[in-house]
């Protein structure tokens, strides 16, 4: 019994990470109908941001309390990553809008593959530790044991995904998303920008992923090819749970983290999680293809 | 001088001339008609004045505002409203957020404000909703604010169409047939909305119609088009005997 809620907790960890991504995905999609192949590698970058920003914080000022640092690199690193993805989108999309579908996407891989390669020759492909921003504490509750930074992981995910699900239900803003999503033509013509729309919905998308990223860091380590492993689980999450849709996108995160831990749990072997997820978005795809909470959606002539 | 100047406006499909030489003084709060038959170039001139395209050749100015070359949005909030064709709301909200949407030019406050619920967002959000309502109310919706769009009854959705372009606040209104589809118990109604708005909200307006009693029983002037061309322009009691709209309208046969 201790060892299944233990890895529930796991589960629920990892869970707040995938889901963190896989709105990045669902978000651009939602409002361009573009799959952003480069958001996991955006979110790699995101790493490698709060590494080098912690680092410089933490190495500059060390009187100050570590929950300070915390948030100080974290809204450096949402900013820094929101204005890669503003430009990524203003340089490498903006100019395909008119273009075939698949331009935008094998465009996207490139600039995943760009990302990524660029990390890896001026940053190099050591695995790196993200600084400590607290001395971790460990409690241990009727033979659970937990983190103090697994408390904090599953914390500030639940927190960021509320705020998101409010703003893009209750505010002004939410809704020019939506509106934008269900009718670019209409939406200018009503006052509403569609490009800054655009641009605000990327950064949105990539300061959650930054977010993400740094929480991901406080537990493992970093490299250039994480953007590819933990990006596809983050993309089959948006997918299963219906991409362009948030809360399926927060779902999907979660079934994933399960999938991830609870696979060695079942099967003999860590080596077949990838074979249960993309089964999973097999056997999805043929009897649910717009996902758990997706609607299909009738083509518009 | 004219609240709207439109001078040898020129559209050009690739090798279709949609709209040619096509001209316009609009006095402040005339209600001007455009008919024409199908294919004719009137919604063309909607989506040039709203930026949806850029024209061929031409000048368009609003208030002193040279239209040509700016984006829809930007037009909007320069005063200029308009409904569509085909209704085209945003059937994935509901109809207050419908009304809401058009603020969205107006409101100042940015996404930090509205994450962190600072008092700038709460305050802007709770006058926006407030003036939405307010509308919603004065066009008789105010019963399915919180309905989907989608599944308002064709008539109100209609009525919803032309809320969401008062909610723009606009001083010129431009209807893309709104009669379409309408019994004429509907029609009478909608001409009495549309006489009254004017007067409410003090506007200029230019109707697109197929309803002939609409057109007649509103417009001070109307302008006809055929295959891109001005043919006529008048008065209503002009155009009705005017022999070039008959045979556009009718073919030559007729005469």
């Amino acid at each position: 019994m201790q060892g299944l809620i233990q890895q529930v907790l796991n589960a629920l960890q990892l869970g707040s990470v995938y889901a963190l991504i896989a709105l990045g995905y669902t978000m651009v999609y939602g409002i361009i109908t573009l799959i952003n192949f480069a958001h996991g590698d955006i979110f790699m970058v995101s790493t490698y941001v709060a590494f080098f920003v912690g680092t410089a914080v933490i190495s500059r000022a060390l009187h100050l309390p570590g929950i300070v640092v915390f948030i100080l690199t974290m809204l450096a690193t949402m900013f820094a990553t929101a204005l890669l993805a503003v430009l990524i989108e203003r340089f490498a999309y903006k100019p395909l809008r008119q273009a075939p579908r698949v331009s935008a996407v094998i465009t996207a891989l490139g600039v995943g593959l760009f990302l990524e390669n660029f990390t890896l020759a001026t940053i190099g492909p050591d695995p790196r530790f993200l600084p400590k921003f607290f001395p971790v504490v460990t409690f241990t509750w009727s033979g659970v044991a937990f983190s103090n930074i697994q408390i904090i992981i599953i914390a500030v995910s639940a927190v960021v995904m509320l705020l998101l699900d409010t703003i893009v239900r209750r505010t002004m803003v939410g809704m020019a998303m939506r509106a934008v999503s269900w009718d670019k033509f209409t939406a200018p013509l009503m006052g509403v920008p569609v490009d800054r729309i655009i641009s605000i919905t990327f950064a949105l998308g990539a300061s959650i992923a930054a977010i993400g990223g740094m929480l991901f860091g406080m537990v493992y380590t970093i490299d250039p090819y994480m953007g590819i492993r933990i990006g596809w689980w983050a993309f089959i999450s948006a997918v299963v749970g219906g991409i362009g849709n948030i809360r399926g996108a927060m779902l999907g995160g979660f079934i994933l983290g399960f999938v991830e831990i609870f696979t060695p749990v079942i099967l003999p072997a860590s080596t077949y999680r990838d074979f249960v997820a993309f089964s999973l978005l097999l056997v999805l795809l043929v009897f649910r293809p717009y996902g758990i909470l997706g609607r299909p959606v009738a083509q518009k002539v | 001088m004219p609240l709207l100047r439109i001078r040898g406006l020129t559209h050009f499909f690739g090798g279709l001339r949609a709209v040619h030489d096509f001209n316009l003084d609009q006095e402040p709060g005339e209600l001007i008609g455009i008919i024409g038959p199908n294919g004719a170039g009137k919604t063309t001139v909607f989506n040039l004045i709203t930026g949806v395209y850029r024209p061929t050749e031409g000048e368009i100015f609003f208030n002193g505002h040279n239209l040509v070359g700016k984006r829809p949005d930007q037009i909007v909030s320069l005063g200029i409203a308009r409904t569509f064709q085909t209704i085209r709301l945003f059937k994935n909200l509901s109809v207050l957020d419908n009304v809401r949407i058009a603020h969205f030019a107006r409101t100042r406050y940015e996404v930090p404000a509205a994450m962190f619920r600072m008092p700038n967002y709460l305050r802007e959000e709770a006058e926006v909703r407030e003036r939405a309502l307010e509308l919603l109310d004065l066009m008789g919706l105010a019963d399915q604010a919180e309905w989907v769009a989608s599944s308002l009854p064709y008539g109100l959705q209609r009525r919803l169409e032309i809320a969401r372009a008062l909610a723009c606040e606009p001083r010129l209104l431009l209807l893309d047939e709104p009669a379409a589809g309408m019994n004429p118990g509907e029609i009478a109604e909608l001409m009495e909305l549309i006489r009254w708005i004017r007067q409410q909200f003090d506007l200029t307006i230019i109707l697109i119609e197929h309803q002939m009693r609409v057109v007649m029983g509103i417009c001070e002037r109307i302008k006809v088009l055929d295959f891109g061309e001005t043919i006529a322009e008048g008065t209503p009691a002009e155009i009705q005997s005017n022999p070039r709209v008959i045979e556009a309208y009718l073919g030559e046969e007729a005469i």
